[in-house]
């Protein structure tokens, strides 16, 4: 550690450590354009000039890349240090003359124009921190400084204005660019945003959700730079308990287990489907998903509700059953729809000023609490109209020239087609089963009704069951339903786990099947025909033998055995002739 | 005391079983010194009017041999039927109807079609038809009533024992009437003598394995391994549906066995069990390619009920489809 | 009296005999000429069975297990698909249209196709007459 002075305040550092830094510390703020922490230093705008005194000798240096020795006295702020950065001011302004943040810099030295010359269509100022960044820490090696003197300018490989191939759209340079000389289209949609809620930009590493657990940050491999170049790894270098782990890969655990709770929940009906209601297509129009990401105090806009503007709504419309109750796409009822839209009309009118129109078929307010919900939701004077909404349009409001919605829809109270203008639209989209539920179910083999979703053993007397012993369901896998309902099945399901558990012991059904041993001659029909490999064949007797416990009583030994020496219990050969018998008892004879 | 009497017939049958009676070598004559025979038309001259001086229950046993299919087998079979103590289906004819019996898989009319009418050395210009009754002017003759359909013996007249095999292996043969003349406790009624419980597999010295079957082959078709299983070889081998007690003579030789001693106890239907069991192993789940596996069986009912067709549950050919198709 | 057809069902447990109790529960009409008999898997269905009950005086019969890549036991339902198509061949042999024999998949979830398999069944059975095997 040294020590230095620093407008006549003394500061320890480590040696070699940058004046810019040191000052930092003692609360200095040095002006810079150029110095981006993590990237080498390079001394291109020279705004950062101080005058450092070692014993008798003075200099004018750049605070960015000049290191702290002992004993030396710092001065950031005097007449010769501030003549140096107007001079290096008027220089730039007169590169970039309509830079806001190199004007307002200059204005702060008192530079208001520049003898050096007006150019308002150039941004660069030529620091390379783009340059640096790409090279050094995303190591993707694409931007580069081409030609010299005047002509001097930051380029990608051979000038090309798609350079795609090399390019991995990080955004870094655009991110660093003191100027804004380089921008990047469509940046969030470009960074790894979870689809389904593109309310703001995300990074490589983030933690997926407020409730997740567990609660810790996860790499997006395809968003990261380290993953996909090897460079970066800034997040380890901050990460002072040195938990990020790059090399870390995705592990297939294997567990033996004796009992199964299916729990894998649903998906939101992609609204885009619909084309009438402009989801994906006209801003602020929003799935439900993301009004509530909105609402919630840690969303990104803080719990606000806010147009892309920026602006306060002054209208919102929430258009329930998109996707549900509709021969075209969903028969069921979503079912938790009309008590979230009745949830997101309360809080937005305790948040905003905003009138609310709830488009609605019928209002299902079914559970308990629920109507009387309804009832104080419309004291609070929201405006309920009864009808689909029939398609959202962009329209204007008044004389403005910002586009507004219109909403159109028959309002089948009064008998009348209306069009309601709302600066924002949300659409209650259906609960639906996971894309992969099919997979799921054969995993599981596990059926699933007409509606997709996976069947209960018994709609009343088992909602929980499934046909296979020891496989339960909860939560909207089985069909959509709310909170309360999806936390009693699964209490309800972990109740039975839970009693079999503390049982110990299984009861298997009877059906089974046995092999009589003084008639199976060792054909070896069975043997490969038992989907649970329960029949072995005993070498010394020459017979196949039943393992009864694996076993699970099909039949299909039962019926291929060509000698009948397979017994079924429960439905053996002559149980099933007597069944015959008996139900074609009236069947004339010949 | 007088010996006790013994009587044999045959039916419909191709006399293969009086031979393997003969066939027991020189045991035939501790038969014949065990037993008074009373009728063999085979072997000796008997006439039916002999038979039925006897008093009713008056021959001890009678082994029964040949399918039904006329009215004189049927008169014949009941009169024995009244006149033994013990009647035996003796053969696959008598037990299941046999080769006999796959002429169920036609008809009356077809047949005398075929035999009066069709085949080519045949010369019926007259298109005559055997008639039950003739009038000439001696007066009236009577021939045998020919049967739409062919019976096992227990379709017929009630049967006490059973012996398989066509023909019966001779060394169970001997089993069986040593078994008579040593005057041991009879078995209970209904009982299959001369032959084992379990499948023909079990005296099959062929290694077995689990069953995949992609395609089956006729005997012509290849030449089978002489140690594996010839079902696992694709050749259409009834061993596994069928009762053993031969000493799997067939499929010692490499000859599929045809299924003459008939089904195990435990299988109701010989046929569908082994229709059941082959389509469980052919090794395909489109339902295309399971055509084609099964196209390769050339002639179903006549492979799997070779020997007992009049004995199963359809027992003969309906006239469903004749009727309904165009 | 016009021809009602005597049509024997073997329905699997688990989808198709409980397909049929959808039905019921969703009070869709099913022809009542249709008879079930349940076992645990159409795999368990002998060929005998199907044979026996057209001796018994069946003018059909209907074989219903789970869709395939369902089977309760996930292979069962194969075994009967193959057996279904051997056995249709027999049957023609033996002089009985194979049509009176009928496999289909009805799903535990899918009361409204049992009712349409079992119509089509019917009308099917009904069409080709009566069989008259039973002595």
């Amino acid at each position: 550690m040294i020590k230095l002075r620093i407008d006549g305040n003394e500061v320890e550092v480590n040696a070699g450590t940058p004046l810019l830094k040191a000052a930092q510390k003692l609360n200095i703020e040095i002006p810079t354009l150029c110095y981006y922490e993590g990237i080498e230093p390079y001394a291109a705008c020279r705004v950062c000039m101080v005058e450092v005194v070692r014993g008798r000798r003075r200099r004018m240096v750049t605070a960015c890349n000049y290191p702290a020795t002992d004993g030396i006295e710092v001065f950031t702020e005097n007449e010769r240090v501030r003549r140096a950065r107007r001079l290096n001011l008027e220089m730039l302004l007169g590169r970039c003359s309509e830079v806001p943040v190199i004007r307002e810099l200059a204005a702060k030295y008192g530079v208001e124009k520049s003898r050096f010359g007006y150019d308002p269509k150039e941004k660069c100022i030529l620091c390379g921190l783009c340059v640096r960044m790409c090279s050094d820490i995303v190591k993707a090696n694409v931007l580069s400084f081409a030609y010299s003197g005047p002509r001097r300018k930051v380029v990608t490989p051979f000038e090309r204005e798609m350079a795609t191939d090399v390019c991995i759209a990080c955004g870094a340079c655009a991110h660093v660019c003191p100027t804004g000389a380089i921008t990047i289209e469509d940046l969030s949609q470009r960074r790894g945003e979870v689809p389904e809620m593109p309310l703001g930009p995300k990074t490589a590493i983030s933690i997926p959700f407020q409730q997740a657990v567990p609660k810790v940050p996860y790499i997006d491999p395809d968003a990261c730079i380290k993953m996909q170049t090897g460079g970066c790894g800034i997040c380890a270098q901050v990460c002072e308990p040195e938990a990020i782990n790059y090399t870390m890969q995705d592990e297939v655990v294997e567990l033996d287990v004796g009992q199964i709770l299916v729990a894998t929940g649903y998906q939101i009906f992609e609204a885009s489907q619909m084309a009438q209601y402009g989801y994906g297509k006209l801003d602020n129009v929003l799935s439900a998903l993301e009004f509530e990401k909105m609402l919630n105090s840690t969303g990104p806009t803080g719990g606000r509700v806010l147009m892309k503007n920026g602006k306060e709504p002054r209208a919102i419309g929430l258009i329930h059953c998109i996707g549900s109750r509709d021969a075209r796409y969903h028969k069921y009822c979503s079912r938790v729809c009309c008590m979230y839209a009745l949830k997101f009309a309360h809080l937005v009118k305790d948040r905003t000023n905003a009138e609310v129109y709830q488009f609605y078929i019928d209002m299902r307010a079914f559970g308990k609490g629920y109507e009387e919900f309804y009832s104080r939701i419309l004291d609070e004077g929201v405006n309920m109209i009864r009808g689909k909404a029939a398609e959202v349009v962009e329209a204007t409001w008044g004389n403005e020239r910002e586009g507004h919605l219109l909403v159109r829809c028959e309002d089948t109270l009064i008998g009348k087609f209306r069009e309601v203008p709302v600066d924002m639209v949300v659409l209650c989209a259906a609960i639906e089963p996971n894309a992969d539920q099919d997979r799921i179910g054969q995993i599981f083999s596990l059926s699933r009704s007409p509606d997709g979703f996976f069947l209960e053993r018994h709609p009343k007397l088992d909602p929980m069951g499934t046909v296979n012993d020891g496989i339960y369901l909860a939560g909207c896998c089985q069909g959509p339903k709310d909170i309360p309902d999806t936390v009693a099945q699964a209490q309800g399901a972990a109740a039975r786990i839970l009693a079999l558990i503390s049982k110990g012991e299984v009861f298997l059904d009877p059906i089974r099947a046995c092999i009589d041993e003084n008639l199976c001659g060792g054909c070896k029909v069975c043997n490969n025909l038992c989907p649970y490999s329960a029949i072995t064949f005993d070498d010394v007797k020459k017979v196949s033998i039943v393992n009864e416990t694996l076993c699970k009583g099909c039949g299909t030994c039962v019926a291929a055995c060509p000698a009948g020496a397979i017994t079924g219990s429960g439905f053996t050969d002559e149980q099933i002739f007597a069944e015959i018998e008996g139900i074609l008892a009236d069947a004339g004879n010949k | 005391m007088p010996k006790p009497k013994v009587a044999l017939y045959w039916a419909a049958s191709c006399g293969g079983c009086e031979i393997t009676v003969v066939d027991i070598e020189a045991h035939i004559l501790d038969v014949a010194n065990a037993f008074d025979i009373v009728f063999w038309p085979c072997l000796m001259d008997f006439k039916v009017k002999d038979v039925e001086a006897i008093e009713d229950g008056g021959i001890f046993v009678t082994l029964f041999n040949g399918a039904i299919r006329n009215s004189e087998q049927e008169h014949l079979a009941k009169l024995l039927r009244r006149k033994s103590k013990v009647l035996v289906a003796f053969g696959s004819c008598a037990h299941e109807g046999c080769i006999p019996g796959l002429a169920n898989v036609t008809n009356r009319d077809e047949i005398f079609k075929t035999v009066y009418h069709e085949t080519v050395s045949t010369d019926n210009t007259k298109g005559v038809l055997p008639q039950p009754k003739t009038e000439v002017p001696e007066g009236v003759l009577e021939i045998p009533e020919f049967w739409n359909k062919v019976c096992a013996l227990d379709q017929v007249v009630d049967v006490d024992y059973y012996v398989p095999g066509c023909p019966p292996q001779s060394n169970q043969v001997w089993a069986v009437l040593d078994h008579l003349i040593q005057g041991k406790p009879l078995p209970p009624k209904g009982s299959i003598l001369g032959a084992g419980q379990k499948s023909c597999c079990d005296e099959c010295p062929r290694v077995r394995k689990e069953k995949k079957l992609k395609r089956f082959y006729r005997t012509h078709e290849i030449i089978p391994n002489p140690d594996e299983c010839l079902l696992d070889q694709g050749l259409l081998c009834m061993g596994p549906a069928t009762r053993d007690g031969c000493g799997a003579k067939c499929v010692k030789v490499g000859i599929p066995c045809r299924g003459c001693y008939g089904p195990p106890p435990g299988s109701h239907d010989m046929g569908m069990k082994m229709i059941s069991a082959l389509s469980s192993v052919i090794d395909s789940e489109d339902p295309a390619e399971i055509d084609r596996i099964i196209a390769t069986i050339a002639d179903p009912v006549g492979t799997f009920y070779r020997f007992n067709l009049a004995h199963s549950i359809l027992y003969r050919v309906q006239d469903d489809v004749k009727e309904k198709r165009p | 009296m016009p021809f009602e057809p005597k049509i024997v069902g073997f329905l699997c447990n688990w989808c198709s005999y409980t397909g049929a109790d959808l039905a019921g529960v969703s009070r869709i009409k099913w022809p009542p000429n249709v008879r079930p008999i349940r076992v645990m898997c159409s795999g368990r269905i002998d060929p005998t069975f199907i044979v026996k009950a057209f001796r018994e005086g069946a003018d059909g019969v209907l074989v219903s297990g789970c869709h395939p890549g369902d089977c309760h036991y996930y292979q069962g339902n194969y075994k009967a698909l193959r057996r279904y198509h051997l056995l249709r061949r027999v049957l023609e042999q033996f002089g009985i249209h194979p049509d009176r024999l009928m496999l289909t998949w009805v799903s535990a979830a899918e009361g409204e196709r049992w009712a349409k398999v079992t119509n089509e069944i019917t009308e099917r059975v009904r069409k080709l007459g009566p069989l008259h095997l039973k002595d």
